[in-house]
């Protein structure tokens, strides 16, 4: 067990190391450099010079990768090129902020989406499973500014009981965002729980179809006690994966929900960064994020073989 | 994932036969004659709306700015006095024509790599395994901002840059499928027949995985609309004046309080299109046996 945690965890440092490398040699390979970029059109002579001796662009790229990546893991990414400051510093408030509205929505999205699909597949094809399938496929292929879009368009501009736009300052203490972050949260939660449900109602309607839940019919085990007994452990544990895969992969849908709600996140500072071709910043928030998605994934497999007796015996037995 | 099928295994010869067989049976349940309908509407629209939109797309009127829905405008006027049901109308083609080639492109190359490396195996696919994790490990809409930043944003580079980004999941998925094809009897008479290993791969691998080479196109055929919308929205895909859902939709914005209709006629125009092509989706992958909801979104 110790040896495949082991084997987990290298794996996702060695995914990580390659995804740095992915990140850097994207921008390298693009035409044009971080000074070319940010300068644009004044991008000649005297300036163009100083801006690359100054965030030293004429070093050898395999000199600034390296330098890159040890700075990254000590956390100091360099200096911002459009706001002359400590990236660490600007993205410090703007994570904590995006960290809050994903694990809000997920602490609302993933226990209604697993009591919904549990639904959905105990009724399967009737009433019950057809409302909340249909829900979810329009829940979960309307982009988020759409959907964020008509909430505004419904919650404060009908109806006015909400902000539609967040004002706080990124830095401002959390119960200032109590507000403004409802919003942002339901557009956020609404994708997650309809990509979840779909998942959890398949893996349940496997696994009642399997030979072992039809035997505990056949023996008259009662309905309750088949459900909570039999099927749900079953069916559960397999998606614990597919949820992190989910969550991880709406980040990139939380940039755009924090576009629409001028939310303090990340991913506008990342659009904002991006908007003024500052690369640096651009690339710190990229390896941010992926690391984000391989610890999310990472902690989702060991919790998998934490939970799940079979996969701790099976690597025990083993020579 | 199984490649195994409810509907007969095919010869190469019986393809377009087969392809028939699986539109009937999609039309034969009702989620997949809604979404069908729906996305023969949207490519119909798309074909012929430039021959029957009332007005010009691009005319400006200072006289009619933000009016209502009327006999003469049916969806109201924008900001700058454009007719909104003209550019609804107008607004999907360049997203269907961009997502649509991206599509083909991204399961084509997505779907020959990853049918290599489910045969070929061994240490290219190890690398190019973990290349591929690497990659979907990044947020999708910060490499296509970065891309369409540096290099600009016509249709071609997003065409390429869709096609390019969503063919990596793709090469996942259909290493998946011949892993799984690859074991059976077939394809060892084959091997042992001395077959080259160009015809194992057109005639034995391909038809088999080419199922869930479908379902794993019409499904990023929805993620790359929404990533396409998406990109419009932030200001980075479809340039003005262009007609385009997802820039209608985020200039809109700006006084929907006092003209809901010029921001809801896109989204619902939107909406209707993704709905449709993921009920299609669903529909197809019903037909031929494969669940798609039991696999995250990557």
């Amino acid at each position: 067990m110790v040896k495949l945690i082991a084997r987990r965890l290298a794996l996702g440092v060695l995914t990580i190391m390659l995804v740095s490398g992915i990140i850097f040699v994207g921008v390298e390979v693009l035409p044009g450099d971080a000074c070319t970029a940010y300068l644009q059109r004044a991008a000649q002579g005297k300036r163009l010079e100083n801006c690359r001796r100054d965030s030293g662009l004429e070093r050898p790229a395999l000199t600034r990768y390296v330098k890159w990546t040890l700075g990254a893991v000590r956390g100091d990414f360099g200096v911002s090129m459009k706001r002359k400051t400590l990236i660490s510093k600007t993205v410090g408030t703007r994570f904590r902020n995006t960290v809050i509205l994903g694990v809000t929505a997920s602490i609302i999205g993933v226990p209604l989406a697993i009591l919904l699909g549990i639904i959905a597949a105990l009724w399967r094809d009737r009433l019950p499973d057809l409302w909340v399938s249909t829900t979810a496929i329009f829940a979960m292929t309307i982009p988020e500014f759409v959907s964020s879009t008509v909430l505004i368009l419904i919650f404060s501009v009908w109806l006015g009981w909400l902000p539609g736009i967040v004002i706080t300052r990124p830095d401002a203490p959390l119960f200032e965002f109590l507000s403004d972050i409802i919003l942002p949260i339901v557009a956020l939660a609404l994708v997650m729980t309809a990509h979840i449900l779909r998942m959890v109602r398949t893996s349940v309607i496997d696994v009642m179809a399997s030979d072992y839940v039809q035997m505990a019919r056949l023996k008259g085990v009662p309905y309750g006690q088949m459900v909570f007994r039999h099927v749900l452990p079953n069916a559960l544990l397999p998606t614990i994966n597919l949820v992190a895969l989910t969550i991880a992969w709406l980040l990139g849908g939380t940039i755009v929900i924090e576009v629409v709600f001028n939310y303090p996140g990340l991913g506008r500072l990342m659009l904002q960064a991006i908007f003024f071709r500052d690369l640096a910043m651009v690339q710190a928030i990229a390896l941010i994020l992926a690391t984000l998605y391989v610890g999310l994934n990472l902690f989702a497999d060991l919790l998998t073989l934490v939970a799940n007796p079979r996969l701790r015996t099976m690597q025990r037995s083993r020579p | 994932m199984r490649a195994t099928t409810n509907i007969e295994p095919v010869k190469p010869e019986g393809v377009f036969v087969r392809l028939l067989a699986v539109l009937l049976a999609m039309l034969s349940r009702p989620s997949g004659r809604v979404g069908l309908i729906l996305v023969a509407f949207h490519v119909v629209l798309a074909i012929v709306s430039p021959a029957i939109a009332p007005y010009d797309f691009k005319e400006l009127s200072a006289q009619i700015i933000l009016n209502a829905p009327s006999s003469e405008h049916w969806f109201g006027t924008d900001n700058l006095g454009r007719d909104v049901f003209t550019r609804t109308m107008l607004g999907g083609r360049q997203a269907l024509l961009v997502t649509t080639v991206s599509t083909v492109l991204a399961i084509t190359w997505g779907g020959f790599l990853g049918i290599l490396l489910g045969l070929v195996g061994r240490r290219l696919d190890e690398i190019l395994m973990r290349l591929v994790d690497a990659f979907l490990c990044l947020p999708w809409i910060l490499v296509l901002l970065l891309i369409v930043v540096m290099v600009g944003s016509g249709p071609g580079v997003l065409i390429l840059t869709l096609g390019f980004f969503y063919g990596i999941p793709v090469i996942r998925m259909a290493r998946a499928a011949t892993h799984d094809v690859v074991a059976l009897d077939f394809v060892t008479a084959a091997r042992a027949r001395g077959e080259s290993r160009s015809t194992i791969v057109w005639r034995e691998l391909v038809p088999n995985v080419l199922d869930v080479l479908l379902v794993e196109g019409a499904m990023r055929w929805s993620w790359m609309l929404l990533a396409f919308s998406s990109l419009s929205f932030l200001g980075f895909g479809a340039t003005p004046p262009t007609p385009d859902w997802g820039l209608m939709i985020s200039n809109a914005r700006s006084f929907m309080s006092f003209a809901p209709w010029a921001a809801l006629a896109p989204v619902v125009a939107l909406s209707s299109l993704i709905i449709g092509i993921n009920l299609s989706a669903d529909a197809l992958a019903k037909v031929l046996g494969i669940d798609r909801a039991q696999k995250a979104p990557v």
